[in-house]
């Protein structure tokens, strides 16, 4: 039995301990904003917060998120509010999509600790998030947007 | 497998129409050619038993809201808001009252894009716009006429009196306005659909979305984890698969040592597939789990023995060879004869990788087969409706009517999602286990069982005459047939020719009067996919490269000397000046290089240049700014056309510098996106895109950046050291060697 937080709802699941916190979400708790990309933190479309912290939830076991707080993208403000959210929206952002709730998910982590980044400091906190469709630009333009209207 | 379109050929000619008490539903019927149904039909099964009638559907209800059929897939290249937003200018219709859907049947009579032979449901090669074009608009304005009609009828006025806003058919001369939702409440059907003609239809100036630019509809979805792809379905009772496959095309499982496997908690079946051995169980964890808990030995297979970079110094000594003819693709003239007449000949050879999709998706499908074997539903997010009907209802032995397809949006597709092989088996093992199975591939599984762009080996030669006139153009290309590969998938006999591989050999950029590309097919048994920027990638590689040898030689700018053959071809010369101009051309640069590349692609004409830097010590190519000019002909949303022809410069721009395939004894090496290294955000140049909007019909342009970006990089390269780079990508190791570093 693991016990834990999402989206400030207070979860118990009796799952094996070393399942990645990925497919619980996913499969057990069917929030399927976050995605599976690659399984080996090498992609960043599985990021969660667990804590305020973003992490990749593939390859994450659940046990050891016992006792925390994870936020999803589904969790992230009640109705798409979040100024990352906007900011997406307003730069169209989203090419296919599937990356995005992991590649909003890391640049909410940046702007919670850093509320003006540069450029440079956006492109380093980013790396990890690969975005196949090439929207990369349009991600950084975001960020700096939300960064500005925040 | 597409025809030429001829424009003035969708002509709404027959009607159903149908007024409910939800509002009124317009099914307008395009009738295409009738012989059009005769017409070799690539998918294999006969489509139809009457006349084949691609259509679109309007329903309009009183509370105004406009439902618009969307057909294509929507993979992020934005068609689920374009094609909509085409009827709804021809409509008239209040945008924000607009709700696109996808088909409810999967039926090309009705909804088929009349841009292929067999209407099918294909979303590829940009040719969604292309296809769909034409009849939206007639739709949209057949529509706008009818609810025109029927206002001047109840209000006792000439219907042309009778004008429209968006959403409203107004009576200026009584000022009178009334909603399309109130019409819909008491429109009737006319005993004739009115007839649209060209003169119908809205000249650009009143053009409300078309030419304009609509954010796009489903966007908000994608920021908020709303959006579903294939891998979020879920079925009441549903079960997980995992599939261990062959890792080469053709190894059928020989023996399977499943104990261990077996013993994982949760592990509910274990099937034999035919290229495969699947999983099922009551987790993803636990069908993981198996999986690599399973022992199989394969079968013997051609491509069980492929050793790639074997294979591509074969393939490079077939191209050098030219007593062995391929198969020529679009000539022009008598290339050889030509050659033979030349005073001097330039030669250049260039070599590309296998590459991998990597969209981000993996490749999923969910299948719930009934009881009895005769129905089935699926979800997943496909390229490819038709085909994936065709290869289900075979498999099945059904009829198409009886598969119930849930489109989803697709989580990348490039290509890939053409191909069907993982619903086939979600398929197998839902009527295997009697219950609904959600068979989802790992990136592993994705990589090393990957559908690849071939890999090629390329030979050209360029024949001028002694007064300096570029006469003759001999390009040979070597590599396996994508086209062969895929209609074994789909149980069709292969076309004489692969447009896969050889798209962008002809080059109509440059009208050389004495042109061959041949296409030298040689079987190897990899697995094989068409991919986004198809032949026009490699081939443009190849052709740009020489030219920017050719001019070198010759003591020519490499834009100038461009300019010159591209002489009968403004549309390029333009984007050539284009890109000239954005990038400062002339402009001398301290520590960079600067190169140009072109591609001709369906009719869409890009120019495009990169500015580069090289680390001498280690090899490492930095692109610095890269510009592209991209003419589509009309284009629809242009800020859309923009957003694509970035992305796919930044998709090329990773095939460039690291992304490659290698198998050995058969199999991939790669595995994942640690040794498959894709373009990421520290890559990314600044990128500056012209849309440059004419007056021709619209043409694709979800892939376009891509063939120029290996070009104008390689060009940069060459002329920032000195060094010419032939073969594909610029890995640090290969650029440091090549540098003498």
């Amino acid at each position: 039995m693991v016990a834990f937080t999402v989206n400030g709802v207070r979860r118990e699941l009796g799952v094996d301990a070393n399942t990645p916190l990925l497919w619980v979400l996913r499969e057990h708790l069917k929030l399927t904003g976050t995605k599976f990309g690659c399984g080996i933190a090498s992609c960043g479309a599985c990021t969660v917060h667990i804590d305020g912290q973003a992490t990749r939830s593939c390859a994450t076991p659940v046990s050891t998120v016992e006792g925390k707080s994870v936020t999803t993208i589904e969790g992230l403000s009640p109705d798409g509010s979040h100024p990352l959210q906007k900011a997406w929206v307003a730069e169209q952002v989203p090419q296919c999509g599937y990356c995005q709730s992991g590649q909003i998910m890391q640049a909410a982590e940046l702007l919670a600790r850093n509320k003006a980044p540069s450029r440079e400091e956006i492109i380093e906190h980013m790396d990890g998030n690969i975005c196949r469709c090439g929207t990369y630009l349009k991600i950084i333009s975001a960020i700096q947007r939300a960064s500005r209207e925040g | 497998m597409t025809k030429h379109l001829d424009p003035r050929a969708t002509d709404l000619s027959r009607r159903d129409f149908l007024g409910t008490a939800a509002g009124l539903t317009f099914a307008l019927t395009v009738a295409p050619d009738p012989l059009a149904l005769i017409h070799e039909d690539p998918s294999g099964v006969a489509l139809a038993d009457g006349p084949l009638s691609p259509n679109v559907w309007i329903t309009i209800a009183t509370d105004d809201t406009i439902t618009i059929v969307s057909p294509a897939a929507e993979m992020g290249q934005g068609t689920f808001t374009t094609l909509p937003a085409v009827i709804a200018d021809e409509l008239d219709a209040d945008w924000s009252k607009v709700k696109p859907v996808f088909p409810s049947e999967w039926n090309e009579k009705k909804f088929g894009n009349p841009g292929y032979d067999n209407y099918a449901f294909q979303t590829s090669a940009s040719f969604a716009v292309r296809g769909y074009f034409r009849a939206m608009r007639v739709a949209g304005a057949q529509a706008r006429r009818v609810l025109l009609d029927a206002v001047a009828t109840k209000w006792g006025v000439p219907a042309a009196e009778l004008s429209t806003e968006p959403s409203v058919v107004v009576h200026k001369a009584t000022n009178r306005h009334i909603s399309y939702g109130e019409i819909a409440a008491f429109a009737k059907a006319p005993a004739e659909l009115p007839k649209i003609e060209d003169k119908d239809l809205k000249t650009p100036a009143d053009f409300r979305y078309i030419g304009k630019d609509l954010p796009r509809v489903e966007v908000p979805l994608k920021v908020t984890g709303a959006a579903k792809y294939g891998i979020d379905a879920q079925v009441p009772g549903m079960v997980y698969a995992s599939v261990l496959q062959s890792p080469y095309p053709g190894g059928r499982p020989e023996t399977v040592d499943e104990t261990r496997a077996r013993q994982v908690p949760g592990i509910a079946d274990i099937v034999t597939l035919p290229e495969g051995v699947g999983v099922i169980g009551t987790s993803v964890e636990a069908t993981l789990r198996a999986k690599n808990l399973l022992k199989v030995s394969w079968g013997d297979a051609p491509g069980a023995h492929h050793d790639s970079e074997k294979a591509l110094e074969e393939f490079a000594a077939i191209a050098r060879d030219k007593s062995r003819d391929g198969v020529p693709y679009e000539p022009v003239g008598d290339a050889k004869a030509a050659m033979r007449t030349a005073a001097k000949i330039y030669r250049g050879e260039y070599r590309t990788r296998y590459l991998y999709h990597a969209q981000m998706e993996p490749m999923n499908a969910t299948a719930s087969v009934s009881a009895d074997g005769k129905s089935v539903e699926i979800w997943t997010g496909t390229q490819g409706p038709t085909n994936l009907h065709n290869q289900v209802a075979r498999l099945l032995g059904i009829d198409r009517t009886s598969i119930i397809l849930h489109q989803q949006f697709l989580g990348g597709g490039y290509g890939r999602r053409s191909q069907q092989e993982v619903v086939v088996d979600a398929v197998r093992l839902s009527k295997a286990v009697g219950k609904p199975v959600k068979l989802i591939w790992t990136r592993e599984d994705d990589v090393t069982g990957g559908k690849f762009r071939p890999m090629t080996a390329h030979h050209i030669e360029a024949g001028f005459d002694a007064s300096g006139k570029l006469i003759a153009w001999h390009h040979r290309v070597v590599a396996e047939s994508v086209a062969a590969y895929t209609s074994i998938a789909n149980g069709t006999s292969p076309p004489p020719v692969d447009r896969v591989v050889m798209k962008g050999s002809p080059i109509p950029q440059y009208p050389i009067p004495n042109k061959l590309a041949e296409h030298v097919i040689e079987a190897r048994g990899a697995r094989l996919a068409a991919f986004r920027g198809v032949g026009n990638a490699h081939n443009a590689f190849a052709v740009e490269s020489l030219l920017d040898e050719i001019a070198k030689d010759r003591g020519l700018d490499p834009i100038a000397f461009r300019l010159t053959i591209a002489e009968g071809a403004p549309r390029m010369q333009m984007l050539l000046r284009a890109v000239a101009e954005m990038s400062d051309w002339t402009r001398q640069r301290s520590g960079r290089g600067i190169g140009v590349g072109t591609m001709v692609k369906d009719d869409t004409l890009v120019a495009g240049v990169a500015e580069v830097s090289v680390d001498r010590a280690t090899g490492k190519v930095k692109v610095h700014n890269f510009w592209a000019a991209i003419d589509a002909g009309l284009a629809v949303q242009p800020r859309n056309v923009a957003a694509q022809t970035e992305g796919s410069i930044i998709y090329g721009l990773g095939h460039v510098l690291r992304e490659k395939i290698t198998i050995r004894n058969g199999r991939v090496l790669e595995s994942n996106y640690s040794d498959y290294e894709v373009t990421r955000m520290s890559d990314v140049p600044n990128i500056e895109v012209k849309v440059v909007s004419t007056d021709y019909p619209p043409t694709g342009a979800g892939e376009d950046g891509v063939p120029v970006v290996a070009c104008a990089v390689g060009n940069a390269i060459a002329m920032l050291t000195g060094v010419r780079l032939r073969e594909l990508p610029f890995a640090p190791e290969r650029v440091r060697g090549a540098l003498g570093a």
